[in-house]
């Protein structure tokens, strides 16, 4: 470090790493992660899914995870959350994972096809 | 770059350390490797939570679980369950003494809603080994606000308007210190910080310097560029290994970083600094004192004036200021003087640390606005008594401090009322005490340790202590009178007047305040020759009760010294007080509660 511009710099930087602790941001992407998700894939979806994230450097967004979402024949799935807003995403993909996040989280356009009410229709 | 979904944070601090937090780190990390999660979450070692009752403690964010007493065994099914499923392991997480369930989220928990964290601010928090996880929670930026734009007689007037007062025990307003010593004359000046915490049970300097020791590099080298000073030392005692370790790492890695040492960053502003060990001696807590044993000399203190502002260090001006104080500093400059000001009372401002300990449930380590009652700190944030005993009293300010009785529960914490009741804010220790305490014999217990740590030097501190610790061996050895009472105040007030420095001035406030507020007890142990806590030994009674007596021997059995008479299904048992030896075993054993202590 030689000056103090490079330490605003590093700061910006390691603030984007402890965000974390102080808790979920207004959007959280939740995968379904009991045993029936597992089964399906759900890892694989998580590990996608944060990959993307970290592509676009979406800092205000979390990934967790969550028991049976109750619809276990349409695994893996996840619920995304903004604010009060949720969308269910099934039947998904790694795939489908990378474009829920450009699609949906970088664009702001909901990914009608892999909605839960087209396969509960 | 690493994004993670999950923070594991898991406390390196003294406590929790001591019941095995590394090795629940080590497994941690295999087990995250065994579900291969490693990229995924990671396994932070960070300071102390506070709540050292509840260690080792593990906080997974960023829901904020808080999972109390983790055991090895518990560590994979926090992994396979929490962190692989996102399922909160509720049978572990932390339940609140007095409430039904337990706490989702660290938020949510009674301890730390009351707190307002300043001088903490990062322990728990962070990596205190990583400087960049410092830098994120706004490290070293007070240094680059004070460096590029202000003054050192602007950081001066900073910290004399802010309020803030010496968190070390007397509470002399800092900014003003660090004026006298800005104006001292002298070509070399040194800044020196007092870590040598030597109240039992406060740990709060460790605590900072475990938790966050780059606050304490950085706050030295703002308040050396305030009043002139090129360098610094860190006294701190030898007792504290992972204190001392860890601020080794922070000296040197603010070192590498030109953060220390010559023209920092470029500022032209010099400073460095290094640590002086101490072997741990109560006195060295004194400033003379502890200028004394900087310089290599055995610690004993001196007449003041001259003040260390003027003549300190190898007779330099030397700024010399308490951990705690230092940890103030950086949160004062970037939020304002103002900010600070705001919190706390008309003479007693911003927030203060306490070591809670003794019959407390919550033990452990708290931040508190000043003004705060004692009744909140100890009921809310310290969650009450244990066992549904009643509260008798609390000591603050170390085993120098007063006792305060439960009629000034409700008396808001700030360093004159605590005077005025006859005790003192001291570094913040706190104590409470439950009925089972006899008073008499905390004041005996506390006299224990000030008579072993008086230097020798004057002698009121010196002959005086060691007198009221005779007297008070009479009493709760029954053989008191009631002048011995008298004559303990009397050479209380002395020792008060007449003693050197603060150790002395201040070792007979526990008698001093024990007289004050329940001298009933000590008048109990005097003219009837009775403890009415049931403490102390010589004057307790242990006897039958003939009406509950089941006539089972059971006691006369377990008796060492067999002095319990009987016949067994026949008669009620008799103890003989001329050979029992109050040892207890008859009351323990007894079965039906047929036995009293009284």
């Amino acid at each position: 470090m030689k000056t103090f511009a490079e330490l605003e710099a590093i700061r910006k930087k390691a603030q984007k790493d402890v965000r974390l602790r102080s808790g979920s941001g207004d959007v959280r992407v939740v995968v379904g992660m009991d045993n029936c998700g597992i089964e399906a894939g759900a890892r694989q979806i998580t590990i996608a899914l944060m990959d993307e994230i970290n592509k676009h450097n979406l800092q205000d967004v979390t990934v967790t995870q969550t028991e049976c979402l109750g619809a276990c024949r349409l695994e893996p799935m996840l619920e995304l959350y903004e604010g009060e807003k949720k969308t269910t995403y099934v039947k998904l993909t790694p795939e489908l994972a990378r474009q829920i996040v450009t699609e949906h989280l970088v664009n702001g356009k909901t990914l009608k096809s892999q909605t839960i009410g087209v396969f509960e229709r | 770059m690493e994004l993670y979904r999950s923070h594991v944070l898991v406390c390196g601090s003294t406590g929790c350390v001591s019941s095995d937090s590394l090795k629940i780190i080590d497994l941690f990390n295999k087990e995250l490797e065994k579900h291969g999660l490693e990229k995924e979450i990671k396994v932070v070692q960070t300071g102390c939570f506070g709540l050292c009752e509840a260690g080792p403690i593990v906080i997974v964010y960023p829901e904020g679980s808080f999972y109390s007493q983790v055991k090895l065994d518990d560590v994979p099914r926090i992994t396979e369950e929490h962190l692989l499923k996102g399922l909160i392991v509720h049978d572990l997480t932390y339940k609140e003494p007095g409430k039904k369930e337990a706490s989702d989220s660290i938020d949510d928990m009674g301890f730390y809603k009351k707190q307002q964290r300043v001088a903490l601010r990062n322990c728990g928090v962070i990596d205190p080994e990583i400087l960049k996880e410092y830098i994120a929670y706004d490290g070293y930026a007070a240094l680059a606000k004070v460096l590029t734009k202000m003054s050192p007689e602007e950081v001066v007037e900073t910290i004399k308007a802010s309020g803030l007062r010496g968190r070390g025990g007397g509470g002399f307003p800092t900014g003003l210190k660090w004026e006298f010593t800005s104006k001292a004359e002298g070509d070399v000046k040194y800044v020196a910080c007092n870590a040598d915490e030597g109240d039992p049970g406060a740990f709060m300097d460790r605590s900072v310097l475990e938790g966050d020791p780059h606050t304490l590099v950085e706050s030295m080298t703002i308040a050396a560029y305030a009043v002139g000073a090129n360098y610094g030392f860190v006294y701190v005692r030898a007792e504290y290994p992972i204190a001392v370790k860890r601020l080794q790492i922070a000296i040197d890695q603010a070192r590498e970083n030109d953060l220390l040492g010559e023209d920092i960053l470029g500022s032209g502003f010099s400073f460095d600094m290094e640590i002086r060990e101490g072997a741990g001696a109560f006195v060295c807590g004194e400033e003379t004192a502890l200028i004394q044993s900087i310089e290599g000399r055995r610690g004993m203190p001196k007449v003041r004036p001259p003040f260390p502002a003027n003549k300190g260090i190898f007779d330099k001006p030397t700024l010399l200021n308490n951990v705690e104080t230092f940890a103030n500093i950086n949160q004062i400059i970037l939020k304002g003087a103002d900010w600070f000001a705001g919190i706390g009372t008309e003479k007693s401002k911003g927030t203060k640390v306490f070591a809670l300990g003794g019959k407390i449930n919550n033990t452990g380590l708290l931040e508190i606005p000043m003004g705060t009652t004692l009744q909140e700190t100890i009921f809310e944030v310290g969650g009450g008594i244990p066992n549904g005993k009643a509260f008798k009293a609390v000591q603050t300010g170390g085993p120098s401090g007063g006792c305060i009785p439960a009629e000034h529960l409700d008396t808001p914490i700030d360093y004159e009322n605590l005077i005025a009741l006859g005790s003192m804010m001291g570094s913040g220790g706190m104590i409470v005490m439950d009925e089972d305490n006899c008073m008499v014999d905390v004041a005996r217990f506390f006299l224990d340790f000030t008579e072993e740590e008086s230097c020798g030097k004057c002698t009121p501190c010196r002959e005086g202590i060691k007198r009221m610790h005779e007297l008070l061996d009479k009493i709760t050895e029954g053989k008191g009178k009631l002048q011995d009472v008298d004559k303990l105040e009397t050479l209380a007030k002395t020792i008060k007047k007449a003693s050197l420095c603060g150790l002395g001035q201040t070792a007979p406030n526990p008698v001093l305040s024990t007289i004050r507020y329940f001298r009933y007890e000590y008048e109990a142990h005097v003219n009837e020759k009775m403890c009415p806590a049931g403490v102390c030994q010589a004057l307790l009674q242990f006897l039958v009760i003939p009406e509950k007596c089941k006539k089972c021997g059971i006691c006369a059995a377990k008796c060492p010294v067999n002095c319990i008479s009987g016949v067994k299904g026949k008669e009620v048992y008799l103890i003989d007080q001329a050979k029992c030896i109050k040892c207890g075993a008859c009351l323990e054993a007894c079965p039906f509660d047929a036995i009293k202590k009284g």
